[in-house]
């Protein structure tokens, strides 16, 4: 694999919830490479202003149309705009950067919290036709546009929101002894707030499941050189989320 | 001439030849292999490592970075493997390149920038620079590079220990940038490069605490350009030793202005984030600007910059 830098068209930029977009666009090198769990680098502006790129976890590819679909929530200056991308508009992209999910297992768990659950949609098209079971949480109904998304590529979804707007009312973490045991399941791959995370590798730890955790952080270069993102490993050395990880096995960076 | 030549930017720095005056600067290129897949490393004129310790070190702690104006503050904290896994893991990956390796050290004490020059005075290493101006750090670093008798300290134990040339890094947090520019080439420093990073803050207004774990960091990025280059003109003139400028080069116009005011190469810091192959796109249009200006070399540049009137 070959880390790009391009020049990609957007083809889409649509609303899925008042602040949250998913971004479409043609990089056919970068799809072509791209694994689950890998993000792409993105200028939101040229120019100076914001100055950094922006990482985004890959949801989506289509290694033959030469697409990749990046979701986001409007939060800062930067998302919002990439929320003004038009059809046609051309965008710098750095890609594909990390190390992806590790595919394995034969009834594996996604459990995803947040924006987290972005990157658990291509990891579960890549888990086809193993029988994939998703887990997700969120606050509200409203925050939880993602089991439309999951429908055609997982064998069943499991919800809780904190208000019980949707689902079961609790956290996914409150649901996970349950779905682990139910299903059977033999691999655990998680991906949204950190605390989630650390419960379900406690949880998939306790029963003696594989776990790969997807970590998040700060970042300027996204390819290992300004050492911005780096972590605590349970060994006592460093650990670079952008280069090493993001992907990362959870007792090689969760204490 | 080799891959990567070009006789109008070919240059003679300090006794390191390189094909062009643009170096990567300490900190914002990892140790080159990083960024091997978006740029040939044999076509910037120097790579300047990551800041090397006796020891390896973790880094500070918390968040690291944050996004400013036109510029981002760093607090890392020399995070960085230590001299023994530099000299036997990565050097030796960086010798099929063709490219000078300027090794970035730092220390706690005299003595120990002493010894990592020692260690490094080895084939492989084109020169050594002196980091006396870690913002980030609470031992050595800028201590030693906002006081005069203390930088003076550190060049001369360096200058005993190698027989590389010794660039001396300055820090921007001083009130007489000359006075410290003065004081390592009277103790033998064999060129200067400037600016580190300027000493900044951010808070976050919805906690109300700072946004970088070590309250403070150093601030990089367009936003200090002219406080660089303004340095940079005022130590130029002040000193005979070459000078490396650097301070939010994002192009090949700012490059030539750090060039004007009498910088005989540049390095490319934070602009390596933004963009991988922005050393080469500079270089590139150096060359350009010099033959639109019926210029044959760019040494014609350097300290060119006229009065206002």
């Amino acid at each position: 694999m070959r880390k790009l830098l391009m020049q990609a068209t957007v083809l889409d930029n649509m609303r899925l919830t008042p602040t949250v977009n998913t971004l479409r666009i043609l990089a056919p090198e970068i799809a072509a490479q791209a694994l689950p769990g890998q993000f792409v680098h993105i200028k939101v502006a040229a120019g100076i202003q914001p100055l950094l790129r922006r990482p985004f976890s890959i949801a989506d590819i289509h290694a033959e149309q030469g697409t990749l679909t990046v979701i986001y929530r409007i939060v800062g200056e930067g998302t919002a705009l990439m929320s003004s991308f038009s059809p046609g508009d051309t965008i710098d992209v750095m890609g594909p950067l990390g190390q992806g999910f590790r595919l394995m297992g034969e009834r594996p768990l996604l459990v995803g919290g947040g924006m987290g659950i972005a990157p658990l949609l291509l990891l579960a098209k890549a888990l086809c036709p193993r029988p994939v079971y998703v887990l997700m949480g969120g606050r509200t109904q409203e925050e939880m546009f993602w089991p439309p998304l999951f429908q055609n590529v997982c064998e069943s979804i499991h919800i809780a929101t904190d208000d019980g707007s949707l689902g079961r009312c609790g956290t996914a973490l409150d649901m996970l002894p349950e779905v682990l045991e139910q299903n059977k399941i033999d691999v655990v791959y998680t991906c949204g707030p950190r605390v989630m995370m650390e419960g379900v590798a406690k949880a998939a730890a306790e029963m003696g499941i594989p776990c790969q955790v997807s970590l998040e952080e700060h970042m300027a270069c996204g390819v290992g050189a300004c050492l911005s993102c780096t972590c605590a490993a349970s060994d006592g050395t460093r650990r670079k989320i952008c280069s090493d990880g993001p992907v990362f096995w959870a007792e090689e960076v969760f204490l | 001439m080799s891959k990567g030549e070009n006789s109008q930017l070919c240059t003679e720095f300090a006794g390191i030849r390189m094909k062009n005056p643009i170096m990567t600067a300490s900190g914002t290129f990892g140790f080159g292999l990083e960024y091997k897949d978006f740029i040939d490393l044999n076509e910037l004129g120097a790579v300047v490592v990551k800041g090397t310790t006796l020891k390896p070190r973790p880094g500070n702690t918390g968040c690291r970075i944050a996004e400013t104006p036109a510029g981002m503050l760093n607090s890392i904290g020399l995070e960085n493997p230590g001299v023994d896994h530099f000299k036997d893991v990565i050097l030796p990956q960086l010798a099929p390149y063709d490219v000078p390796i300027i090794v970035n050290l730092a220390g706690n004490t005299a003595d120990e920038y002493g010894e990592l020059a020692r260690r490094l005075d080895i084939p492989g290493v084109a020169a050594i620079e002196v980091n006396i101006s870690c913002p980030n750090v609470k031992q050595g670093g800028i201590a030693f590079g906002t006081d005069c008798a203390s930088a003076t300290g550190v060049v001369e134990m360096v200058k005993r220990n190698t027989g590389k040339p010794v660039i001396v890094k300055l820090s921007p947090n001083v009130t007489d940038i000359v006075m410290m520019a003065r004081a390592v080439e009277d103790a033998g420093a064999d060129a200067i490069s400037l600016i580190n990073t300027l000493l900044g803050m951010a808070i976050d207004i919805r906690s109300w605490r700072p946004v970088l774990g070590n309250t403070v960091g150093g601030l990089s990025g367009p936003a200090v350009k002219p406080v660089a280059v303004r340095m940079v003109w005022q130590v130029a003139k002040a000193v005979k030793v070459p000078v490396i400028g650097m301070g939010g080069i994002q192009s090949a116009a700012d490059a030539i202005e750090f060039l004007l005011a009498g910088a005989s190469a540049v390095a490319v810091g934070t602009g390596n984030f933004v963009d991988p192959r922005i050393s080469v796109r500079i270089a590139e249009g150096i060359s350009d600007y010099l033959t639109e200006r019926g210029l044959t070399h760019v040494s014609e540049l350097i300290g060119r910059v006229n009065d206002y009137c």
